[in-house]
């Protein structure tokens, strides 16, 4: 009875592995994993099909990830040695992963490629995925922030075009504010816990942020000082609200006036087009952000969007790596724009009448041959969401007065930038 | 004799096989990750290691002592204190007086308010904390609402550095209490019928019973139950992460929070290993220090 049991477990045990070989013969096909984020994952889907037509035997899984999990599931992947064969990256996450050594110099892929090409992107987009002079990621889909206004208002404030410089930008500011007076209405929305217009005015006034090679902050420097102290004038003269709270949406924020202006991103354009309905359709757009001076009009602004990396592990990178050129096609990118208005990193994509006749987006068509990348450095997401918020909130609140605000996130940029000096010097 | 001391440690072998499976679980998931956590605490592990552990150093006690160098700490520290030294106190007098009023015998359909007070406990908390968030909401807050037509005007409860904590106080106060509630009924439950009677008959009044019989005889019930609270208020995380994300001005930054955001959000791995171990230390000094008063009052 027991040797029964033992010889029908083994023969079950032969049949399982016959069973396993044979599924393996007939699957000939390769299977490349791709991890993409929130929306981006349930669209993409959509443009599977056509690549597996074209290309018999190579099947693609997307499997989705939510952004605010997504870094933590990456690195998790990462350290457990699961990561799939390539994903979608925002380009500020780059940095991070090539120097986890996760993910892979593209330049060889480049070189042979006849689908991406430097020369087809925006030249501030491409230099975010430029880690010593080698390129681990090809731009997917961009983005960056200039200004969401009303034109009305600003109409009335005496302004038929926007601001150019930031003098400029001020005196708007105030008239706006002057409409109504003694009513709880601003004329700017600047919140603190959004690092990113802090950032572009320094970059704007020449302010390099970091120095010595990236391992020590320069926010003391006198053209960051400049720049931190004039957005901070905004909040001390009440031409923003200080608080974040009080501002739940800022669609309707827009729509009732609370605030004329508000420096964002293209994946507001929808939203806003949903919310300023009726007499409003026409009262609101889009423009470029100011310059210091206003020569060099349009100032610059930052290099966002997200890239796609193929990741060390992967067995498949050739298989991959096909794929990625298809997404970075003229015809895919104009596709996926359609899907999910993504802003298409591909230049000649933006030719196309679907994103050639939005009027909101001539403005970021302008807006990103003036891009500019934050420190390519693992550190920047810590100390842009941590410290320069952290100080700008201070600073906005009168808690703090601006130079001991900026002498306190210079010591602790410093601080956190201490392994990457110790890296340097030590050459590891 | 031979066969007795043969039998005996053979059912201790037998003991210890049959507990291995659960020593061996807790080993790997639980005794294993805190001595490795404890050890990375005297490290810098960070995000250049988890690429290459030759980047790793050994930096002795440098983070913990860090750690008592950084301001937010200190702050995420004092603003756990004030969370908990608020709450608690707010969660047992609120707990104790429903398990009173849900006690009494005048009351009728009691399974009903008790299921609603404790409906809030095992509701999601971050479903809970999204419906808070509109409560408070300074414009269009029920809350405000009512605090207008009653004249006080509108408090920013969650964008005010001075409000924000004791919103959070108060929601969960609403949550947790429910449970606490279900101890004390139990509690109130096991005091004889007879001592109110015999109270009653030397003719004490209702608050006099409270004072001497309900009071002293919950001692052990409240000893529990405030321990049990201060642990659990002490690793304040969800509400804050959902609710202000430890701010406005990080006034709501509790200590696990800024455990997480070293750890998981800018990968300080060995500072973040750290701070866990000042929070184990904290908890287990407030929890010998009840136990003492605990056996203080029992004598």
């Amino acid at each position: 009875m027991k040797a029964g049991k033992l010889i029908s477990f083994i023969i079950f045990i032969v049949f399982l592995g016959l069973f396993y070989a044979c599924s393996r013969n007939s699957d000939k096909e390769t299977t490349v994993t791709f991890w993409a984020m929130g929306s981006e994952a349930e669209y993409v889907t959509k443009l599977v099909p056509e690549f597996e037509k074209r290309n018999p035997g190579i099947k693609v899984k997307v499997q989705a990830v939510p952004w605010n999990a997504a870094q933590e599931k990456l690195i998790t992947a990462f350290a457990s040695d699961n990561t799939p064969d390539a994903c979608q990256l925002g380009n500020t996450w780059v940095p991070q992963f090539s120097s986890l050594n996760a993910i892979i110099s593209l330049d060889h892929f480049i070189a042979e490629s006849q689908v991406i090409k430097k020369e087809n992107y925006f030249p501030g987009i491409w230099d975010t995925n430029v880690i010593d002079s080698s390129v681990y990621g090809i731009p997917w889909y961009v983005d960056t922030r200039l200004m969401f206004y009303r034109t009305d208002i600003f109409e009335k404030a005496g302004y038929k075009n926007p601001p150019k410089s930031w003098d400029e930008l001020h005196d708007l500011c105030k008239k706006i504010k002057a409409l109504y007076p003694g009513e709880e209405k601003y004329a700017i929305y600047l919140p603190t816990n959004e690092w990113v217009p802090f950032i572009i005015f320094g970059l704007q006034n020449g302010s390099s942020l970091l120095k010595d090679k990236n391992t020590r902050g320069d926010f003391s420097s006198r053209e960051y000082k400049e720049a931190f102290d004039f957005l901070i004038k905004f909040h001390k003269e009440k031409l923003a609200p200080i608080g974040i709270s009080q501002v739940t949406n800022v669609y309707q924020a827009l729509k009732d006036e609370y605030f004329a202006l508000y420096i964002s991103g293209p994946w507001n354009i929808n939203e806003f087009k949903k919310w300023m309905t009726g007499s409003l359709a026409d009262k609101w757009s889009t423009a470029p952000m100011p310059s210091k001076s206003g020569d060099n009009y349009p100032g610059v602004s930052l290099a966002g969007g997200s890239s796609l990396v193929i990741f060390k592990n992967s067995e498949r990178k050739k298989e991959v790596w096909k794929f990625i050129e298809y997404l970075s096609e003229k015809e895919t990118q104009i596709e996926f724009y359609k899907l999910l208005y993504n802003l298409p990193a591909v230049k000649e994509a933006w030719e196309d009448s679907s994103i050639a006749n939005n009027i909101y987006m001539k403005a970021f068509y302008e807006q990103f041959h003036h891009v500019v990348a934050t420190p390519k450095i693992p550190e920047w997401e810590q100390i842009a969401f941590s410290k320069v918020q952290q100080y700008a909130e201070l600073a906005a609140r009168d808690a703090m007065s601006i130079d001991e605000a900026l002498q306190k996130l210079d010591k602790d940029v410093d601080l956190i930038l201490e392994k990457r000096r110790w890296l340097i010097e030590s050459q590891k | 004799m031979k066969s007795i001391k043969h039998s005996y440690s053979f059912t201790s072998t037998a003991a210890y096989f049959f507990i291995a499976p659960a020593l061996i679980a807790i080993l790997i998931f639980f005794f294993i990750p805190v001595i490795a956590a404890f050890v990375i605490s005297f490290t810098d592990f960070d995000i250049y290691a988890l690429g290459s552990l030759d980047t790793v150093r050994f930096v002795g006690l440098k983070n913990y002592l860090r750690l008592f160098e950084d301001p937010l700490f200190w702050l995420s520290l004092k603003n756990t204190s004030y969370y908990v030294l608020l709450a608690t106190p707010l969660t047992i007098a609120v707990s104790l007086s429903a398990a009173l009023l849900l006690n009494s015998k005048l009351i009728k359909y009691k399974s009903i308010f008790r299921l609603s007070y404790f409906m809030p406990y095992i509701t999601t908390l971050v479903a809970v904390a999204i419906v808070w968030r509109f409560i408070y909401h300074p414009k269009f807050g029920i809350l405000n609402y009512f605090l207008g037509l009653v004249g006080i005007n509108p408090i920013d409860w969650l964008g005010d550095p001075n409000w924000a904590m004791p919103a959070i106080v108060i929601m969960s106060v609403w949550k947790s209490f429910g449970y606490n509630m279900i101890i004390f009924i139990a509690g109130l439950q096991n005091i004889p019928e007879d001592l109110y009677e015999a109270a009653s008959l030397e003719g004490a009044g209702e608050w006099q019973k409270f004072k001497s019989i309900t009071l002293p005889l919950l001692a052990p019930t409240t000893l529990f139950i405030s321990i049990i609270t201060i642990v659990g208020y002490f690793q304040l995380f969800a509400e804050p992460y959902i609710m202000t994300q430890g701010g406005p001005l990080n006034s709501t930054l509790s200590i696990v929070q800024f455990m997480y955001q070293e750890g998981f959000r800018w990968w300080n791995m060995g500072y973040s290993a750290s701070i866990a171990f000042v929070l184990f230390f904290i908890i287990l000094i407030i929890t010998m220090i009840q136990f003492k008063v605990q056996k203080i009052t029992a004598k």
